[in-house]
């Protein structure tokens, strides 16, 4: 028993992400193919070289075919899955196990998700028959509890950590405003989103991640043949899982200033990469911020805070750009857009471009160069019950 | 000889409350003076039903409950399929108790009181109505919104509350209101040939009922006279001479509740009769009934935990716009996302002691779950279990039939955590360490399947069980 990882078995050694946004013009097939075509030739790779693909989405399509059909895949095992919010990055993991189980050389991880087609705003649900007394709250009123939990438990002021949540947007914003493939590319003051009304609690709808169209891949091959391919391949460190069973819903203790889940997935993907110190160790994060208070209660549980004090890093710009860790510096939920099953595999393109030194001038964090490890984290759910991913690539071996 | 009579009753007088004069600015006729009792927008006849049925059983003598349930309204949640069900259901009664319904007509409420009267053992008859009319109209006006429940029986079952020594009853067949199924609303005729005809019906029911009694008119202490047809009421109370010993004053606060109306009506004469008065009940409805009742020795002990008054004096108000909208005359603009799917009957089938009973479980460390935990070895009812909010959001987002959504998290008293939609409420008053009591409710309905479950309201004065 136990949980071993893979670290540095399989390397990434092509990717592809499309703009995320309001694609109007453009369907599922049209995201495939241009975030997979994108994966294909960055790895200098053809459709047919691949053995294996996984395909995530939450809720734009049924089964493998939804990708074999649009590629014209010939004969080719592909595995649709679905983990909510945390799809994309699942769609990596099993690829990335397949190939380090020796089954197949090489697999590709993509994600989409088609979610403006809906008519309706925000993200919805695929209902499953139930009994009909499931709370019916939308995901930002469930997180929206997290703020004034916070508040109580810190002492912190309500109307402090109003601006505290606002310099969160704004830091994702003021990242996105400098990245082509990112939805909102609009810079927002502190001031101005504060200025917004509630819609959830709290919360206005610059608390909350964009909801756009949207598709990222990923080509993994055995660390060992990443060399044929390019020669600045991602290694994979760690990737770590954790579903939970629902019990914060229901337990009395559970005050919402935490997301435990989390910090147990967190904790078995720094043993797996052998990182003690993630605030020192890592070159940058990309982590799930979808509502501005859960970034928040994030830089705890990842552990790039000490308890009740995040808050203030956050203030002090820890988490910049130019800070000392880097958050989200390609605007994250908040202003890159969450097509839900792309979300995952679109974090780890950024790390794919800032670790490779590829990431533009203005974007580029500022510990580049200095260290080689990226963490994503993705979650999907609610406070009290989510699922939780997170992952640590590197630009070195044996680092 | 056996006495037969009422061994405990309950009513209940929805939160809201609509001020008749802001109809007539919007209506451009009808309204009035004072307020209205409205049942919230998740609330129907048959919830209205299982909260005044909560309170009659929560007075009613220990160990003694229904071995039936009679349910009458004049708008039913369903047709074609009992509603008594859901009530009986919410009550978490045996499956051997039977429950019906007698629907339609306002009638059909005193048909529902004999049918239990006439019952061996305890019966438990419910009433509720939800009155509506055109707006502008009287009917809309002068209608209110309420449910009443009475467990009668005979003092072999347990101790009376109020005996009933005589009844009697006429039917006649005249068309005075009515309305066709499927309307929201009812047509009346002229009102004279109405009043002449209830006027001479009730003169002979009051007649035959005293004689049943075997009392004269000097005896009665209070008569109650529940019309829908206001004139006649009038009338017959001057016909026959009771005006000074006429209980009433639920014209101003609440409004004439239809099917609820005799049960209410008796339940706030109870509410205040010395022990040893006599009630008379009079009921004008497609002919006349009388029911002369005298309160024992054990009312005073065993009133609910909230009389009428109580809670007329409790509710708060609702704007005409939002009543309308409630009511379905207003259609407002829906929240731009998808209505929720109808639940699944076979899901809602195996969750039923949850759904309808709120009932969670308890594992032998103590722990209580909600919903129930497989494998937890005890069930743990937890519809009487008042809690406190831990935390709370408004949500403008989610699809409600009246938004927004308002949301806490509760810690129940004794254990238990629940994130639950509120209800009665507005956003201003909820606040952490808030206490709450939980009410049976309609979520929302969908493909025509109405989604009852549990949802939490504040704890005030006129409100419990």
């Amino acid at each position: 028993m136990g949980s071993h990882g893979i670290r540095d078995r399989v390397a990434i050694v092509g990717m592809g992400c499309t703009r995320f946004a309001e694609h109007w013009d453009k369907g599922v097939d049209d995201l495939l193919l241009d975030a997979s075509g994108d994966a294909f030739a960055s790895a200098g790779v053809t459709k047919d070289d691949v053995d294996a693909y996984w395909l995530g989405t939450a809720q734009s399509g049924m089964s493998g075919m939804v990708l074999a059909k649009p590629l014209q895949l010939h004969d080719k095992p592909v595995t649709r899955v679905e983990n909510m919010c945390a799809t994309g990055s699942e769609a990596l993991r099993q690829a990335a196990y397949a190939v380090a189980s020796g089954a197949y050389d090489m697999a590709m991880a993509v994600g989409v998700e088609k979610v403006k087609d809906s008519g309706y705003q925000g993200l919805n649900a695929f209902p499953i028959p139930t009994d009909g007394t499931s709370r019916t709250l939308t995901a930002a009123a469930m997180f929206s509890m997290v703020a004034p939990a916070y508040a109580e438990r810190y002492g912190v002021d309500p109307d402090a950590l109003r601006r505290v949540l606002a310099r969160i947007a704004s830091k994702n914003h003021h990242n996105g405003a400098r990245n082509p493939r990112a939805q909102f590319r609009r810079e927002m003051s502190v001031d101005a989103i504060c200025a917004l009304p509630p819609v959830a609690g709290g919360l206005s709808v610059f608390d909350c991640a964009g909801v756009a169209d949207g598709a990222a891949a990923a080509v993994v091959v055995r660390a060992e043949d990443a060399h044929r391919y390019t020669d600045k391949p991602l290694y994979i460190k760690a990737l770590s899982f954790v579903a939970g069973n629902g019990s914060g819903l229901t337990d009395p203790d559970y005050d919402y200033t935490t997301f435990p889940e989390i910090v147990r997935c967190a904790a078995d993907a720094y043993a797996q990469a052998g990182v003690s110190d993630p605030r020192s160790a890592l070159a940058m994060a990309e982590v799930h911020d979808c509502f501005t208070p859960t970034e928040l209660v994030l830089m705890e549980d990842l552990g790039f805070s000490e308890r009740g004090t995040a808050w203030q890093d956050i203030l002090a710009g820890t988490f910049d750009l130019d800070g000392e860790l880097p958050v989200n510096p390609d605007g994250g939920l908040k202003s890159f857009g969450h097509p839900v099953g792309a979300s995952g595999l679109r974090m780890t393109f950024e790390a794919w471009l800032q670790l490779r030194g590829e990431a533009p001038e203005d974007r580029r964090i500022a510990t580049t160069g200095d260290r080689t490890l990226a963490l994503t984290h993705n979650l999907g759910g609610y406070p009290g019950e989510m699922v939780s991913f997170v992952s640590i690539v590197g630009s070195e071996p044996g680092a | 000889m056996t006495a037969r009579g009422i061994l405990s009753y309950g009513a209940y007088l929805p939160y809201r409350r609509l001020d008749r004069g802001a109809i007539r600015a919007v209506a451009g006729s009808g309204g009035g003076a004072g307020a209205r009792t409205v049942a919230s927008y998740d609330e129907d006849t048959t919830t209205l039903g299982v909260a005044a049925a909560r309170r009659a059983l929560a007075a009613a003598p220990e160990g003694v409950s229904p071995g039936s349930v009679w349910f009458s309204t004049v708008s039913p949640a369903y047709l074609d399929k009992t509603n008594a069900t859901a009530i009986h259901a919410a009550l978490r009664l045996d499956d051997g108790v039977t429950a019906f319904d007698m629907n339609g007509a306002v009638r059909s409420a005193v048909g529902a009181l004999r049918a239990g009267l006439g019952s061996s053992g305890p019966a438990l008859v419910v009433a509720s109505d939800i009155r509506t009319g055109r707006p502008g109209s009287s009917d809309e006006a002068d209608g209110g919104d309420a449910a009443s429940a009475l467990l009668v029986g005979s003092d072999d079952d347990g101790p009376l509350v109020a005996e009933v020594l005589g009844s009697a009853g006429f039917t006649e067949e005249f068309v005075d209101r009515w309305r066709v199924p499927g309307e929201t609303y009812s047509r009346m005729w002229e009102e004279r040939f109405g009043e002449g005809r209830y006027t001479a019906l009730g003169a002979r029911a009051w007649d035959d009922g005293l004689k049943a009694a075997g009392l004269v008119a000097d005896l009665v202490d209070s008569v109650v006279v529940v019309a829908g047809h206001k004139r006649a009421a009038t009338a017959l109370a001057r016909k026959i001479g009771i005006g000074a010993k006429l209980a009433g004053g639920l014209d101003a606060g609440v409004g004439f509740t239809g099917s609820a109306h005799p049960g209410l009506a008796l339940a706030d004469a109870l509410d205040r009769a010395e022990p040893g008065k006599v009630i008379a009940l009079v009921v004008l409805a497609d002919g006349a009934d009388v029911f002369v009742l005298r309160a024992t020795d054990t009312l005073p002990g065993r009133r609910p935990a909230a009389s009428v008054r109580e809670q007329l004096d409790a509710g708060a108000p609702v704007a005409y716009g939002k009543y309308l909208a409630w009511r379905g005359y207003l259609g407002v603009e829906p929240p731009r996302r998808p209505e929720p799917a109808r639940p699944s009957a076979s899901a809602a089938g195996r969750s039923g002691p949850w759904k309808f009973g709120f009932v969670g479980s308890q594992g032998d460390d103590g722990a209580v779950h909600l919903p129930p935990a497989p494998g937890d070895g005890r069930d743990r009812p937890m519809a009487d279990a008042l809690g406190t909010i831990a935390t709370f959001t408004v949500d403008r987002l989610a699809y409600s039939p009246s938004p927004p959504v308002i949301f806490a998290v509760v810690d129940f008293d004794g254990g238990g955590r629940l994130p639950v939609e509120l209800t009665d409420v507005d956003e201003g008053d909820v606040a952490i360490g808030g206490r709450v009591e939980m009410t049976f409710r309609k979520v929302f309905t969908a493909d025509g399947i109405h989604n009852y479950f549990w949802k939490a309201r504040p704890v005030r004065a006129g409100g419990g069980r």
